[in-house]
C-alpha cells in the first residue's frame, strides 16, 4: 500500500516539470542519449542529468547498459495510473457531488429524526 | 444579476481567469449542513470519493486557521493518493480557504469554498487557484482544449496510445 502511494506521488512530482514532460515525449519516439535529449533545451548537461535522475527515480525511464553513452528509454507503466487520476479531475467532482446530494438528504432526514427524538 | 444559472444535480465548470478553475453546484440542503458535510471527516469520508471504486481510509482536518489537513484515498487494487495542506481561513458556515498539495514538487493550490443559501438550497462555489496558468493547464490537461502546454498535449496523445 505504502509503495503504491509513493509511486503515484513520485510520478506526479516527476511530471510536474515541463522539461521532464518534453523529455518523456522525446523518448516516446525511441531511445536517446543525454546529448540528444539536451539538444532542444537551453540547458547544461548537468541540468539535464538532474532531470533524468528524477525521471529514473520515478521509474519513467531506464538507462541502457549496453553502450558507452547509455541511451535512455521510456518506461510508460507508471503513467497509466497518473493518466487515470488526472483524467478524473472533473469527474472526481461530478461523482463526489452526486454522492453529496444523496448524503445531504440523509443528513436532513437524520436531523428531523433527532428533533423528533428530543421532543 | 451575475450569478451563474445553475440547478441541482449539475456541476458548472468554469475557468474564470488564467489561474483558476471553478466548480459551482446547487445543493438541496441548508448551508449549515453543507458546511458540516464538507469539513467533518465522518461526513467527508462518505462522499468526497470521486469515481466509483475509491474509499478514503484517512481523513484528518484541524479546522482552524493554520491547522493542517490530510486525506488519503485508496482504490480496491491498492493504489493510493494522498493530498494535504493547511487551513487559511474558516468562517462557518460560509467560507473555507485551504491550501492543497499532492507532493513536494507539485504546485500548491489555494482552494476557496464559498457557500450561499437561498430558499433552503445552497450554492457551493469551489475555486481552485494555481500558482500559474501552466500549472493549472497541466492539472486540467485532459479537460482543456486550448492553452495547453504543448509537451503535455503530446504526452496525452502518448497516454491514449498506451491505453
Amino acid at each position: 500500500m505504502r509503495a503504491a502511494t509513493d509511486q503515484l506521488s513520485t510520478t506526479f512530482s516527476a511530471l510536474a516539470d515541463p522539461t521532464r514532460r518534453a523529455i518523456l515525449v522525446r523518448l516516446s519516439g525511441g531511445a536517446a542519449t543525454v546529448k540528444e535529449l539536451s539538444a532542444p533545451f537551453d540547458m547544461s548537461g548537468p541540468a539535464i542529468s538532474k532531470h533524468l535522475r528524477v525521471l529514473e527515480r520515478a521509474g519513467l525511464i531506464q538507462q541502457g547498459r549496453e553502450a558507452q553513452w547509455r541511451p535512455r528509454t521510456l518506461d510508460a507503466a507508471p503513467l497509466k495510473e497518473v493518466a487515470e487520476w488526472a483524467g478524473e479531475f472533473r469527474r472526481f467532482w461530478d461523482a463526489s457531488y452526486a454522492r453529496l446530494d444523496a448524503y445531504l438528504q440523509h443528513l436532513k432526514a437524520e436531523e428531523k429524526t433527532d428533533d423528533h427524538d428530543r421532543n | 444579476m451575475t450569478t451563474t444559472a445553475t440547478k441541482p444535480g449539475v456541476t458548472v465548470f468554469a475557468t474564470p481567469n488564467d489561474r483558476e478553475v471553478e466548480f459551482t453546484r446547487v445543493l438541496d440542503a441548508p448551508r449549515r449542513l453543507v458546511f458540516d458535510a464538507w469539513t467533518q471527516p465522518k461526513h467527508i469520508q462518505q462522499w468526497m470519493l470521486g469515481p466509483e471504486g475509491w474509499t478514503m481510509p484517512e481523513c484528518n482536518i484541524d479546522l482552524r486557521v493554520g491547522g493542517s489537513w490530510r486525506y488519503v484515498w485508496r482504490k480496491a487494487d491498492g493504489a493510493e493518493m494522498a493530498m494535504g495542506g493547511t487551513v487559511r481561513e474558516v468562517k462557518p458556515p460560509e467560507l473555507l480557504v485551504t491550501t492543497e498539495r499532492w507532493g513536494p514538487e507539485w504546485p500548491e493550490t489555494i482552494n476557496t469554498l464559498r457557500l450561499t443559501e437561498s430558499g433552503g438550497r445552497t450554492t457551493a462555489t469551489l475555486t481552485v487557484t494555481y500558482p500559474s496558468k501552466d500549472a493549472r493547464d497541466a492539472a486540467l490537461k485532459t479537460g482543456m482544449k486550448e492553452g495547453m502546454d504543448p509537451s503535455f498535449a503530446r504526452l496525452e496523445e502518448l497516454l491514449r496510445k498506451l491505453k
